[in-house]
């Protein structure tokens, strides 16, 4: 008796060659995913601003705070869109400003990403007296009024770069990310799998990265875009106030020199509308293919 | 071979883990090599957490689990316990659960070949686990690259013994190993353990149904709310069972040719002679009693 007739998973393989569940997964994933407009309407606006902001600056010979025409010109063929009171090109600005932008949220969402799923994944799999700390950590952390403590910081800081601020950002936003990733694998560590993995001799972050991280990947991506977002809107808000990038440009900055230079009285919508609008809709549509990405990935939210 | 002794575990319950549940009770016992000792209980009896406690994924509360002399709770290190699995596997009870369902079901083998026999060559290995999974009655063509949803419960059941086999290892913890498979593949799979221990393994045999315990092992431990009840060989459990928890299991079991009725009129008309029982001196030890040579009676807990 090598075989049990008719025991499911037993039967013919005459019906046909059947497709193997990562390509019938990822076609799968794929056929909704290209049916999603929520999916498809913010990634086509995040990638088309993040070209922009790649590719922009390319095409722009000066310096974008460098003093170039005339003063106050409204939108025109030369300047796309205007130019500040002292002269500087707003489209200029703009570009680099979107490449900034995308930078910090690359990178505070990054710093962000790794210590908060690091400090989950710990916490959830190792479980005990670690996850008592890391939880005690975490909360901690939660709880500290977060952009205060950025203003310190980067008051505190004489040269600040693009970069000292997303790591600034990164250590003060990891927490709900460590919390949403603990639940998850609190509950992926008890199965079975888990427990045939160490008695394979696997090492730890192995069974991390190899069992359980797979398991929640579209979890995972979903923590990093909100991250992401999160890490852009506090940058603006940290420019807006002053405490932004001192040798450089963001749409932050530029919404608080347009404001210094009180552009709302003036009239000049051209200079505080552009950073405006693309920071909105950057985190906006950030957002909004979360939600798209949630209904891919999330078979009972599908609309068919 | 495998030896506990005085093993407890104790649980911390309730919202503030003030409760406390004492999951295995001052349990000691004996696997010798090539012996299939069978755990019998109900659920909640403690037995899938003595299980789980000599594969090292749970640690006992106090008490010893020693194997060759080492105890095994003192392992410290990645290698050391990586050494200890080279020599004691298990087989967990849902087949379902122990794949991990987005890889394919022989990674199992994969992962064992890359912890435990990183310099083997391709073909050899192939040639191995052809031989492990042809051991374990299942056809290769049928089993090797699927992914676990595409097999059975039995299929997937029997790869994970292959699993056991390609480290030839010295103890296997089957934890209710058959409860999910139907009545044909439960034979086979009991006559596997059976030829397992024929080559010199020994099983500790997790489960909660007596015919199976009667079927495979050598000896068998009846526990009762983590304590044990009744110990001894298999055959004079079964034929002459002494605490009054195993009579009781033992006449819930229904046979084919006699009714309730039959069953108990003969209970009525000859009961069982009682015996004394050890008397616990304290809420947390349960002593043994020897009743005859090997057979041991444990506490009465209502």
């Amino acid at each position: 008796m090598s075989e049990i007739a008719g025991a499911p998973g037993a039967a013919d393989p005459a019906g046909g060659p059947e497709p193997t569940t990562t390509e019938r997964k990822t076609s799968e994933v794929l056929h909704f995913a290209v049916r999603n407009p929520k999916l498809l309407i913010g990634l086509g606006i995040v990638l088309s601003l993040l070209l922009l902001g790649i590719f922009g600056p390319f095409f722009i010979d000066q310096d974008p705070n460098e003093y170039v025409g005339p003063k106050s010109q409204p939108p025109n063929g030369e300047y796309w869109f205007g130019t500040t009171s002292f002269g500087q090109d707003v489209w200029a600005q703009f570009v680099y400003g979107l490449r900034s932008t995308f930078l910090i949220g690359a990178f505070g969402g990054g710093v962000a990403f790794v210590i908060g799923t690091t400090v989950g994944f710990v916490a959830g799999y190792k479980g005990g007296i670690v996850d008592e700390i890391l939880n005690m950590l975490t909360n901690v952390v939660l709880v500290l009024p977060a952009l205060v403590v950025l203003i310190v910081i980067t008051a505190y800081l004489e040269v600040r770069g693009v970069f000292i601020q997303g790591v600034f950002i990164g250590l003060t936003s990891w927490p709900w990310a460590a919390r949403a990733v603990r639940s998850q694998a609190l509950s992926l560590a008890t199965r079975d799998y888990v427990d045939l993995a160490r008695l394979s001799g696997r090492r730890t972050w192995r069974i991390i990265t190899t069992e359980i991280a797979p398991n929640m990947s579209s979890y995972l991506v979903m923590s990093f875009i909100l991250l992401f977002g999160g890490s852009i809107l506090i940058a603006a808000g940290l420019d807006f106030i002053g405490l932004g990038p001192s040798n450089g440009v963001s749409l932050g900055l530029m919404l608080e020199s347009a404001m210094k230079w009180s552009s709302l009285y003036l009239g000049m919508w051209w200079w505080f509308i552009p950073p405006g609008l693309g920071i909105t809709m950057i985190v906006g549509s950030l957002y909004i293919l979360n939600v798209g990405l949630d209904e891919v990935f999330n078979p009972k939210l599908r609309e068919l | 071979m495998l030896e506990l002794s005085h093993v407890h575990k104790v649980y911390r319950v309730g919202a503030f883990g003030g409760g406390r549940l004492r999951a295995v009770r001052d349990v000691s016992l004996k696997v010798e090599a090539g012996e299939v000792v069978s755990l019998i209980g109900e659920s909640g009896s403690g037995k899938s957490t003595i299980g789980k406690m000599v594969l090292g994924l749970f640690r006992p509360t106090s008490g010893t689990i020693a194997f060759d002399g080492t105890d095994i709770t003192t392992i410290r290190g990645h290698n050391a316990r990586k050494a200890y699995y080279r020599r004691v596997q298990g087989v967990f009870q849902d087949p379902f659960s122990s794949f991990n369902p987005i890889f394919k079901a022989d990674r199992v083998f994969e992962m064992i070949r890359s912890s435990y026999f990183p310099g083997i060559s391709d073909a050899d290995w192939r040639e191995r686990v052809l031989k492990a999974v042809g051991t374990v009655r299942l056809d290769p063509e049928n089993v090797l690259g699927k992914y676990p949803h595409q097999l059975s419960g039995g299929q997937l059941q029997r790869l994970l013994i292959a699993r056991a086999l390609l480290l030839d290892v010295d103890l296997l913890v089957a934890d209710e190993v058959i409860s999910m498979l139907d009545a044909s593949t439960r034979i086979d799979v009991l006559n596997l353990l059976a030829d397992l221990k024929e080559r010199g393994m020994a099983i500790l045999f997790v489960t909660h149904d007596l015919s199976l315990g009667n079927y495979v092992s050598d000896r068998s431990v009846i526990l009762r709310k983590g304590a044990i009840a009744e110990m001894g060989p298999t055959v004079r459990v079964f034929e002459n069972p002494l605490h009054p928890y195993s009579r009781h299991l033992l006449s819930c079991v229904p046979q084919l040719h006699r009714t309730w009725a039959e069953v108990d009129a003969e209970l009525e008309a000859n009961p069982p002679e009682d015996v004394e029982l050890p008397v616990a001196s304290d809420d947390v030890s349960a002593p043994l009693l020897e009743a005859e040579e090997g057979h041991f009676v444990g506490i009465d807990q209502g």
